[in-house]
C-alpha cells in the first residue's frame, strides 16, 4: 500500500507540472459546456416558408397574416404564381412552400371542404416532422377563425369531449438545457477520465520509463491503480465545476444528494477508466490508443440514449447498451440530478456499473505484462 | 520523383502493417453510419408508461388499451394512488403517467365531458413532449372513432409532400455528416498526429537533413490518408445506398469532387495542427476541441443550424464541415448541379489555401 | 570458486522470437561480486539476454537461476533482488532529481529515515547537492546516466544489470561512471553489463563475446588477449569476428 502512495505522489506531480493539461482540466468544461448545451437543441425556433398564393381572397390573406403573426414561421415572400418555387428549396432558401390553389375560398364555400398544398424540404426528416407538425396545428386553428367568422360558433364542438391535461413533471417548462446539460457533463467527464489516463500510461511505455518500473516489485494493481486514481479525482473536479456551471449559466435545478451523484459517478469512471487503461495496456503508441478509445467513445455516446431515446432503439441495440456504461450513467445523472433519485431508486444501475468497474479493473490488471 | 514515390510507399507500409489501425480506420466509417442508420431514430416505440384508473370502466379500459396497442407505449404498472407516481418516476424506467378522473366514462356520458391528466416525465423534454402528444391524438382518435359518421364543416384539408426524402429516412441526414466526421478525422487528426509523433521521437530530424526536399516529407505523409480518406467516402456512399437507400441524385463526379475538395481541406488542416502542436498529446487535444466536436456538434450535422443561438450561428461559419455538409447534400439528395455549390465550393477552397499559408509561414519560420 | 558464489546460473538458455532464434543455448555462470560484460555487435542477441535475466522477457527453454532464484517461476521475486538500467536511463524527466530518488526509494520499500540519509549521501557523492531540486530533464546527459545508475542500487540490490550504460557518453564521461561501478562492484554487487564499447569491456573481470545469438568466447579480458594474441579487447573481436566468417 506504501508503494501506491509514491506511485500516487509521481503522477500527482506530473501532472500538476503538465501545462498543457490545464485548459483540458479548466477550458474544456467551459466551453463545452456553453457551446454543446446551445448548439445541441432539438427544439425547432424558426422555418422559412415560401408562399404561393394563386387564390389572393380574403381567405387566403388571412392565412397569410396568420402564418406572419406566429413567431415560428418565417415568411421569406409572397407570390402569385408558382414559377421557381421548387428553387427556392433546392438552393436552401426555403424550408417549407405553401401552396394556395386558386379557387381556394370559393371551395371552401360552395364544398364546404377545400385543400392546401405544402412542400417540405425534407432531408432531415425529424425537422421536417415538426415542421409540418407546426403548420398542421397553425392551420386547423385557422380553420376554426373560419368557421368562427363564417358561422358564428366560436368553436367546432363534438358531442362530447374528453379534456386531456398535459403536465411536465421535473422541468414544467421543457427547457433543453435541463436534459442537456447532465448529458454534456457524462461525456466530458468520461473524455477526461478514459483519454487521460489511457495516454498517460502508454506514453510511459513510448519513453521507456515503463521498462524501468518493470523491473521493480511492483504490484500490477498497484500500478493501474496509481494511474487512474489521479484521473478519477480530476475527473471529479471536472464534474463539479461542471456542475456549477450549468448552475449559474443554465440554471440547472439540483434535487439530488450530491454525494450520491459522486458515489455513482465514481463507480462509473473506474468502469470507463479500466476499459481505456485494458486499450492502453494492450498497444503500443499513443495513436493507437486514441483510436481504438475514440472507437468505443463514440459507440458508447451514441447509443447512451442522450440522442435517442434508448426505447426506440432496436431490440438488438437495446441487448448490447448493457454493455455501455455511459447507458446506466445518462439515466442516473438525469434521475439524481433532475428528481432527486437516491441509491435505492437506482440499485440497479448502481450495482451493474459496479460490476462493469471491478471487471474492467481486472481485466486491465491482468491484461497488463510486466515482461515486454 | 523516384524518392518522393518510394517514401510514399514506405508510409504506406507502415500505415498498413498495424491491422489494429486499419481495422479502425475502416471500421469507424462503418460502424459509425450503422449505427445512425438503426440506432438513432426520432420515433417514439415501447415507451413504458403507468396509469392510475380511478373509474376502472369500460371507456377507460377501452383507451388503455387503445393506448398499450398503439405501439407507443407499454405498460410498466398499474397505480393504486397519486403517491405512488413520484416513487416510479424517480426509478428512472417510466416516462409517463396517464391518470383517469373516477366516473370517467359516467361524466363523459352525463356532462359531455371527462378529464384525464397525462404526467410526463420532463427531464427528456423532448421526449415528454412528443409522448404527451401521441397520448392526447390517440384518446382523441378514440372519440372521433365513436362519432364517425359526425360532418365536419368548413374543412380545410392540408396536404403534404416531404421532398427530397419521403419516408423521412434519418440516414438521409447521417450520411453526409458522417463523412464529414470521419474525413476530418483520418485525414485532419491522424495526419497531425502521425507527423507530431515523428517530431516527438525526433525521427523527424533524420527526414529532415535527408535529401528529401520538405514539401515532399509532407506529400509522402500525406498522400496515404488521402487515399483511405476517398475509400471510406466512397465506402459511405455506397453503404449509405445499399442499406439505407440514400441515393445519389447529382452528378458522381460533381460529389467526388466536392468529397476530394474537403479531404485537401481536411489535410492542410491536419497540416497546420502538426506545426502548432509540440506533442502527440496536444495535437489529440486540439483535434478533438478544434475539429471532431465542433464537426459533430457546429455543422448541421446532427442538430440544425438554424436553431442555435446566433453567436454559435455566426461560429458555424468557419467550421470546413458545415459547407460539406452543405454541398454534400445539394448533390446527392437534391441533385443539383455547380451552379447551385459554387459558394460552398469556393469557401472550402479559400480554407484550404489559408490554411495551407499559414502551415508553411510557420514551418519556414522553425526552420530558419 | 563454491557453488554457493555463484549468483547467476544459465543452462542452455534459448529465447525465440516466432522462427527468429535470438538466443541459442546460452550456458555460462556469473559469481558473486564480479563484473561480467556481455559483448557484441547490435543484433548479437545481448539485450534479450539480459531481459531475460531481469524478468523483463520469458524465456523459450533452458534453465535460468537469478540470485538463487527460478527465472521461470520467481520472476517477480528476482524483481525485488536486482537493479537494472536500461540504455534510455529511464528516469522521470519531468520530476526533479530529490523526486526520482524519492519514487524509487519508495517503490523498493525503503523506510523515509533510511532514504533521507540515503539521499543526502548519493548527492554529495554525484555532486548533484545544488541541483537536486532541479528537473532531470535539465540534466547534462553524465549525470542523467550516474544517476541512473545510483537509483538502480539504492535498495542494495544483490545484482544490477546494465544494458548498455554508455550509449552516447563521451570516454571521458563513461571513465568516470566505470569508478561508480567499481565501487559498487567493491561493496559486493555483482554487476552484469552489456556493451558494445571496447574500451568498456577492459574494464570487465570477465567477458561473454556474443554472436548471432551464441556465446562465441568466454574468460577474463588478459586471457582472451593471450589466446587470440591481440593487443587490445578490439583485436580480440576483428580476430574472433573473422574466425566465425
Amino acid at each position: 500500500m506504501k508503494i501506491l502512495r509514491y506511485l500516487l505522489q509521481k503522477e500527482f506531480i506530473q501532472i500538476l507540472r503538465n501545462k498543457s493539461m490545464w485548459p483540458v482540466i479548466f477550458v474544456m468544461p467551459i466551453v463545452q459546456m456553453l457551446i454543446l448545451v446551445n448548439a445541441a437543441t432539438l427544439e425547432l425556433k424558426k422555418a422559412d416558408v415560401y408562399i404561393v398564393d394563386q387564390d389572393m381572397s380574403d381567405a387566403s390573406r388571412q392565412l397569410v397574416n396568420k402564418l406572419e403573426g406566429n413567431p415560428f414561421f418565417n415568411v421569406t415572400s409572397i407570390t402569385d404564381a408558382d414559377f421557381n418555387a421548387d428553387d427556392q428549396l433546392l438552393h436552401g432558401k426555403a424550408n417549407v412552400v405553401l401552396d394556395v390553389p386558386q379557387n381556394f375560398e370559393r371551395d371552401l364555400k360552395r364544398n364546404n371542404s377545400a385543400s392546401l398544398q405544402l412542400r417540405v424540404d425534407a432531408i432531415n426528416g425529424m425537422a421536417a416532422e415538426l415542421t409540418w407538425s407546426y403548420m398542421n396545428s397553425l392551420i386547423r386553428s385557422y380553420n376554426n377563425n373560419i368557421r368562427a367568422n363564417w358561422m358564428g360558433i366560436s368553436k367546432f364542438d363534438p358531442p362530447q369531449k374528453i379534456v386531456v391535461s398535459q403536465r411536465y413533471w421535473y422541468n414544467p417548462t421543457l427547457i433543453y438545457a435541463f436534459y442537456m446539460a447532465p448529458g454534456v457533463l457524462v461525456i466530458l467527464v468520461t473524455l477526461i477520465g478514459m483519454f487521460l489516463s489511457a495516454v498517460n500510461l502508454v506514453r510511459e511505455k513510448e519513453i521507456g520509463t515503463m521498462e524501468q518500473l518493470n523491473v521493480t516489485p511492483i504490484k500490477k494493481y498497484q500500478f493501474i491503480a496509481a494511474k487512474m486514481i489521479p484521473f478519477l479525482v480530476i475527473a471529479l473536479l471536472v464534474l463539479s465545476f461542471g456542475l456549477l456551471i450549468a448552475k449559474l449559466v443554465f440554471n440547472l435545478p439540483f434535487r439530488g444528494n450530491i454525494f450520491v451523484l459522486y458515489g455513482f459517478t465514481t463507480v462509473f469512471l473506474l468502469g470507463v477508466m479500466g476499459l481505456g487503461l485494458l486499450i492502453s495496456v494492450v498497444s503500443d503508441t499513443q495513436q493507437q490508443v486514441f483510436f481504438v478509445s475514440y472507437f468505443f467513445l463514440l459507440v458508447f455516446i451514441l447509443m447512451s440514449g442522450l440522442f435517442t431515446p434508448v426505447e426506440s432503439m432496436p431490440k438488438w441495440a437495446q441487448w448490447l447498451d448493457h454493455l455501455n456504461p455511459l447507458y446506466y450513467m445518462m439515466k442516473v445523472i438525469r434521475n439524481v440530478v433532475l428528481k432527486g433519485s437516491g441509491f435505492f431508486d437506482l440499485k440497479y444501475e448502481f450495482l451493474s456499473m459496479l460490476g462493469y468497474g471491478v471487471a474492467m479493473f481486472s481485466l486491465a490488471v491482468m491484461r497488463y505484462r510486466k515482461t515486454a | 520523383m523516384k524518392q518522393l514515390l518510394g517514401f510514399i510507399r514506405k508510409e504506406f507500409r507502415h500505415i498498413f502493417r498495424d491491422p489494429r489501425t486499419m481495422i479502425i480506420l475502416f471500421g469507424i466509417p462503418i460502424v459509425q453510419l450503422l449505427l445512425f442508420g438503426y440506432v438513432i431514430t426520432t420515433e417514439i416505440k415501447d415507451a413504458r408508461i403507468a396509469i392510475l384508473d380511478k373509474s376502472h370502466d369500460e371507456v377507460t379500459r377501452e383507451i388503455t388499451h387503445k393506448l398499450l396497442s398503439s405501439g407507443y407505449f407499454k405498460l410498466d404498472a398499474m397505480l393504486d394512488n397519486e403517491g405512488q407516481i413520484d416513487n416510479i418516476f424517480r426509478q428512472g424506467n417510466v416516462k409517463e403517467v396517464v391518470v383517469f378522473q373516477d366516473d370517467f366514462g359516467k361524466r363523459l356520458k352525463r356532462d359531455g365531458q371527462a378529464n384525464v391528466q397525462v404526467i410526463a416525465d420532463a427531464s427528456d423534454p423532448n421526449t415528454a413532449q412528443l409522448l404527451s402528444n401521441y397520448t392526447n391524438a390517440i384518446v382523441q382518435d378514440y372519440l372521433q372513432k365513436k362519432f364517425v359518421n359526425y360532418k365536419i364543416p368548413l374543412e380545410i384539408k392540408p396536404q403534404v409532400r416531404m421532398l427530397f426524402n419521403e419516408s423521412l429516412v434519418g440516414a438521409f441526414m447521417y450520411v453526409p455528416g458522417t463523412m464529414a466526421l470521419i474525413l476530418i478525422i483520418i485525414s485532419a487528426m491522424m495526419t497531425s498526429i502521425t507527423i507530431v509523433r515523428e517530431k516527438e521521437m525526433g525521427t523527424m530530424e533524420i527526414l529532415l537533413v535527408s535529401p528529401l526536399k520538405s514539401h515532399h516529407i509532407i506529400i509522402g505523409k500525406v498522400t496515404p490518408y488521402l487515399i483511405l480518406s476517398v475509400i471510406n467516402a466512397v465506402t459511405i456512399v455506397i453503404l449509405g445506398n445499399l442499406v439505407f437507400g440514400v441515393p445519389v441524385r447529382g452528378s458522381l463526379i460533381l460529389l467526388m469532387f466536392v468529397v476530394i475538395l474537403y479531404i485537401m481541406l481536411a489535410l492542410s488542416l491536419g497540416i497546420l495542427i502538426s506545426t502548432i502542436a509540440a506533442s502527440q498529446f496536444s495535437a489529440m487535444f486540439v483535434s478533438i476541441m478544434a475539429l471532431m466536436l465542433p464537426t459533430m456538434l457546429l455543422s448541421g450535422f446532427i442538430y440544425p443550424i438554424d436553431n442555435m443561438p446566433v453567436v454559435l450561428q455566426v461560429l458555424s461559419n468557419i467550421m470546413p464541415a458545415r459547407w460539406f455538409i452543405e454541398a454534400v447534400k445539394a448533390v446527392m439528395l437534391k441533385g443539383v448541379g455547380a451552379g447551385y455549390i459554387w459558394k460552398q465550393l469556393l469557401i472550402m477552397a479559400g480554407m484550404t489555401i489559408f490554411f495551407l499559408g499559414i502551415s508553411v509561414k510557420k514551418f519556414k519560420l522553425r526552420l530558419e | 570458486m563454491e557453488n554457493e558464489d555463484i549468483v547467476i546460473r544459465v543452462r542452455d538458455l534459448v529465447k525465440k522470437f516466432g522462427q527468429f532464434v535470438a538466443d541459442d543455448h546460452l550456458s555460462f555462470d556469473v559469481y558473486k561480486g564480479e563484473i561480467f560484460g556481455f559483448l557484441g555487435a547490435n543484433g548479437a542477441g545481448k539485450t534479450t539476454a539480459i531481459r531475460m535475466l531481469c524478468g523483463l522477457l520469458e524465456p523459450t527453454s533452458g534453465e535460468l537461476t537469478v540470485a538463487g532464484l527460478d527465472g521461470f517461476k520467481q520472476r517477480e521475486a528476482i524483481k525485488r533482488r536486482i537493479g537494472y538500467m536500461s540504455q534510455k536511463f529511464s528516469l522521470y524527466e519531468d520530476l526533479t532529481v530529490n523526486e526520482n530518488i524519492r519514487l524509487f526509494a519508495g517503490i523498493y520499500g525503503i523506510p523515509t529515515r533510511i532514504r533521507k540519509e540515503k539521499t543526502e549521501e548519493l548527492l554529495e557523492k554525484l555532486e548533484l547537492t545544488s541541483a537536486r531540486k532541479k528537473l532531470v530533464r535539465d540534466l547534462p546527459l553524465g549525470w542523467k546516466q550516474k544517476l541512473a545508475f545510483s537509483l538502480a542500487i539504492i535498495h542494495d540490490p544483490s545484482i544490477v544489470f546494465l544494458d548498455e550504460p554508455s550509449g552516447g557518453v563521451d570516454p571521458v564521461t563513461r571513465r568516470r561512471f566505470w569508478d561508480l561501478i567499481y565501487e559498487a562492484a567493491h561493496e559486493g554487487i555483482t554487476v552484469f553489463v552489456t556493451t558494445h564499447y571496447m574500451d568498456e569491456a577492459e574494464y570487465c573481470d570477465r567477458v561473454a563475446i556474443m554472436s548471432a545469438g551464441k556465446i562465441v568466447a568466454l574468460d577474463t579480458p588478459e586471457a582472451l588477449k593471450k589466446e587470440w594474441d591481440a593487443t587490445s579487447m578490439d583485436g580480440v573481436f576483428l580476430k574472433l569476428a573473422r574466425s566465425n566468417e
